[in-house]
């Protein structure tokens, strides 16, 4: 990294959908191949949560990315959506040489459709349990995210499990230096190296940016950065119960269900 | 995209969710691929109870497969009847819409499924 990031905040929007769709959408088609290099070992609360699942349930994974959780219990079937189309393809090539989440067998890719999070294509109420990693804190004002999490709550079964995570505002320990009291709206950059090649599993992100000599171009992304409290109160307002709640690796984390 | 899968997707516009007629979607010019996979007789036991049936039959029948009995096997049915459980299998996990569109009957909006991957974006106007 060479100069210090200079600081980067949102202006009020008329448009909150316009905002995402170019600010968080256009910027995700743009890093997609790179990102997905960067997204690949699961988070061991996540992980745990789908292993915790009975064999047989239904889940739904909103903002699955390149699917890095679709694969991790195979005695589940777990469908993954995205907004990014280009996400969505990753997921399906890289889940094609791995092993099926409906049996364990080697099969063709994994389920996953394209959707907006305030549009599922899912019926209510069908669902045993919802992940949502890193998605909600994309969307731009107080009510899209509550919006969101009501979308997620009404996915699943009465009791069914809304396991939702976001990044935190108190991150004092990590190199992004953000902390209690400071702007919550962010626009944060993600660094890339110009004609990144398509496909490059092994590299990790750390060397693709240490390389010297190549063209570097940065992208902003928008994110919500959520203080301590704020997601309860968000699955609150959706009408969603908080059965557990925490924070782990600069995220705040809840399981919520809805009556 | 698995049949299994078109049993638990609907029509993304909000209006239609209340209407019994936006599920199950209607496959329309569906391009259908087989795979050979392994039976896996436990997970199908398991996901019996979370199949809407009705749905389901539909869905077969609109994909040109064998009429699907009126009721649901039980789990005993699959433990006991190895065709039963092969036939649930062919259909559920082993076929696989790759091309076409899923029309949902209440709005008429008809989704695009490409390479095996459905794209619900909705225009504009229906958002
Ligand atoms: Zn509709």
């Amino acid at each position: 990294m060479s100069s210090p990031t200079p600081a980067h905040q949102p202006q009020p929007q008329s448009d909150p959908a316009l905002y995402e769709s170019l600010n968080v959408h256009n910027v995700y088609s743009q890093i997609a191949p790179h990102f997905s290099q960067t997204r690949h070992k699961p988070w061991p609360l996540v992980s745990n949560f789908l292993l915790s699942q009975p064999p047989g349930s239904l889940g739904l994974d909103i903002g699955c990315g390149n699917g890095k959780y679709l694969d991790v219990n195979p005695a589940v079937y777990l469908l993954g959506s995205d907004r990014s189309p280009e996400l969505i393809r990753l997921a399906l090539e890289e889940g094609a040489d791995r092993k099926s989440a409906v049996d364990g067998s080697k099969a063709r890719g994994r389920e996953v459709c394209v959707a907006d999070g305030l549009a599922l294509p899912f019926p209510a109420g069908r669902a045993d349990f919802v992940i949502s990693v890193a998605v909600v804190h994309h969307f731009s004002t107080r009510e899209r995210r509550v919006e969101a999490v009501r979308r997620l709550l009404e996915c699943v079964r009465g009791g069914g499990k809304v396991l939702v995570y976001v990044w935190a505002l108190e991150q004092g320990s990590s190199r992004r230096g953000w902390d209690e009291g400071m702007e919550q709206d962010q626009l944060v950059p993600w660094v890339m190296r110009r004609n990144q090649p398509k496909k490059n599993k092994d590299r990790d992100r750390k060397e693709v940016e240490g390389e010297e000599g190549k063209e570097e171009k940065t992208f902003q992304r928008y994110y919500h950065l959520y203080r301590k409290g704020e997601l309860e109160e968000d699955v609150v307002s959706a009408g969603g119960t908080v059965v557990d709640s925490g924070f782990e690796r600069d995220n705040w984390w809840t399981v919520a269900t809805r009556p | 995209m698995k049949v299994l899968t078109l049993n638990f997707l609907t029509c993304a516009v909000k209006a239609c969710k209340s209407s019994s007629d936006s599920f199950p979607l209607h496959p329309k010019d569906a391009e259908l691929v087989h795979d050979d996979v392994e039976v896996n007789a436990q997970l199908l036991t398991n996901l019996l109870h979370r199949l809407d049936w009705k749905a389901l039959r539909t869905t077969a029948t609109e994909l040109g497969f064998p009429d699907l009995p009126e009721t649901a096997p039980t789990q005993e049915d699959l433990e006991n009847d190895e065709k039963t459980l092969k036939d649930l299998h062919n259909l559920l996990i082993e076929t696989q819409m790759m091309e076409g569109k899923l029309v949902c009957g209440h709005c008429g909006h008809e989704y695009a499924v490409r390479e095996g991957i459905a794209n619900f974006l909705l225009p504009t106007h229906l958002v």
